[in-house]
């Protein structure tokens, strides 16, 4: 498709998947991410695909885990609270080695919350919100185009590597639409080879187990180092981040997502002053861009993290500089919305006024 | 160019539908716009509300917190969005359901009795078209032309008949001019 079509992010992440080859999809309602089970529901039977609503969100991933388990190329829909409840799931499909795509419509936490945008789930998403030492490859797209491309990058990267993915979007990118275009060409599943690894029927092959138990004397240290590998690997090749005004700039706002629009018109706000202020967007949350900030570190010395939350990407940007430049934060929890007005002022308060620390906790 | 609007009325006033017109006006207009609906725990008979953007520049923001342009269709939604329009905005009242006056004098004012028009012209369900075209005319933020190319892409299943009288609402709303 080469004209722009006017969609809501969770079609067109749903729109994206199905183009990257989806042909299963299970998950259990919740507002703000409906749109997808709803997308899903009558597109994947047009394709040959199949759709189920699941009993719950404990059934979704695990229904996924087993189509998944056979190659297909898989998709489960969930905001928080229902995220939170596949993270069982989701451990037992990284201790398999099994690639899906997982996407978090984020909303405000904990608990039940409320149903508006929030990104208080990064720590869970990029920490990995289940048990044992594992990593998911994840995205956070910023515009409703973004929502629909990288599913793509979530098959390519995932089944590359062999580990869960996951789109780590918010409420306001799943409701909001905006024009998008589909910049991959279609993938056709029944093009894409078989997986080395897959488990169905086939006869003449060797026979394969999916499984993450391993209690024979230390093979399940192997399994992991073998893993780990991987996961260095990924590190070192599928990092993605977006600079904007970076330069010259005396300030780097660090944001994802939503925040990084917000970000963005605060940036431009702050030149309008006389400020010469820079966005730094990470476009994978795992793998952080943490070579590319401590590169900038040498030279910015004021980063100012700008989050829909407590402040928890925060954390990996002081990570990245390691002492090397202050880092600041401006960020508001709850599914409350971020101005570009509070950001600009929060920037002036730090290059002018020398604020030592600054966010919105008062 | 830049012009933020929200639109407010009943649920089934066609308020969420009017927004996404919008957008796909702009759009066909190569403008960069957005949309974004509440989405709250809406109940029938409760107010909605929307926001759309249409500019020149990336949209930064899809939730328009202070509108150059309010569109309000009942009673309710009056109070709660005169006070965010920016100074020198504009405020369209559909005059048909809202009869509190607007207190601000610091904002352009435009009545448009939209379900009066809409039954002249034998159906009150396109008196959300008639409140587009009052916009068009008032901003230029976006033609009449590019509303009414935009009617039959988002109301697919709409009869060409309806999709003529949605256009000839909006045609009607367009000639309402301020003062």
């Amino acid at each position: 498709m080469s004209e722009k079509k006017l969609m809501k992010g969770n079609e067109a992440l749903a729109e994206g998947a199905v183009r990257a080859g989806c042909r299963f999809f299970a998950g259990y309602p919740i507002t703000p991410q409906n749109e997808v089970p709803e997308y899903m529901s009558w597109r994947l039977p047009e394709v040959g695909g199949a759709f189920i609503q699941a009993e719950s969100e404990v059934a979704a991933i695990n229904m996924i885990y087993g189509a998944a388990a056979t190659g297909t190329r898989c998709l489960t829909s969930s905001s928080s609270p229902g995220v939170s409840l596949k993270q069982e799931g989701i451990s037992y499909c990284a201790g398999s080695d099994i690639p899906l795509l997982i996407a978090n419509v984020v909303r405000g936490g904990p608990g039940l919350g409320n149903i508006a945008g929030s990104q208080g789930d990064y720590w869970q998403a990029t920490r990995g919100g289940g048990h044992g030492d594992y990593r998911v490859f994840v995205m956070a797209p910023y515009s409703v185009s973004e929502m629909a491309n990288f599913p793509h990058k979530c098959y390519e990267t995932a089944f590359k590597y062999r580990l869960p993915s996951m789109i780590l979007a918010d409420g306001i990118l799943g409701q909001m639409m905006e024009p998008v275009e589909f910049i991959h060409p279609e993938i056709d599943p029944k093009s894409l080879e078989e997986p080395e690894w897959a488990i169905g029927v086939n006869k003449g092959r060797a026979k394969h187990i999916i499984n993450s138990l391993d209690l024979r004397e230390g093979m399940l240290e192997k399994m992991i180092l073998e893993r780990a590998k991987r996961y260095r690997e990924l590190e070192g090749a599928e990092v993605l981040y977006e600079e904007k005004l970076l330069n010259d700039a005396e300030i780097a706002l660090v944001a994802y997502g939503t925040s990084a629009r917000v970000a963005t018109a605060a940036v431009k706000a702050a030149r309008e002053k006389g400020i010469k202020a820079g966005l730094f967007r990470p476009i994978t949350l795992w793998p952080y861009p943490k070579a590319r900030l401590a590169e900038l570190a040498s030279r910015i010395k004021k980063f100012l993290a700008v989050e829909m939350n407590l402040g928890q990407m925060v954390d990996d940007v002081r990570l990245a500089v390691n002492g090397r430049a202050e880092v600041y934060l401006y960020s508001r929890p709850g599914g409350s919305v971020i101005t570009a007005e509070e950001v600009t002022a929060a920037i002036e308060n730090i290059v002018k006024n020398g604020a030592r620390e600054y966010a919105a906790l008062k | 160019m830049y012009q933020g609007i929200r639109i407010s009325g009943f649920g089934g006033q066609g308020v969420i539908s009017a927004g996404i017109l919008l957008a796909q006006a702009g759009m066909t207009e190569e403008k960069k716009v957005t949309f974004f609906p509440s989405y709250g725990a809406e109940m029938r008979g409760g107010t909605a509300n929307c926001s759309v953007v249409i500019s020149s520049d990336e949209v930064t923001t899809p939730i328009v917190s202070s509108p150059d342009t309010a569109i309000v269709l009942n009673e309710p939604s009056l109070a709660k969005f005169e006070p965010l329009v920016k100074p020198g905005g504009l405020l369209i009242i559909n005059s048909s359901l809202v009869n509190s006056k607007p207190v601000r004098n610091d904002i352009n004012v435009l009545y448009v009795p939209c379900n009066k028009i809409a039954g002249e012209l034998g159906n009150v369900k396109v008196m959300n078209l008639v409140a587009l075209g009052a916009f068009a005319a008032g901003t230029g933020a976006v033609s009449v032309e590019a509303i009414t190319k935009a009617l039959p892409k988002i109301f697919k299943k709409l009869k060409p008949e309806m999709i003529e009288l949605n256009a000839k609402a909006l045609r009607r709303g367009a000639e309402i001019k301020l003062n």
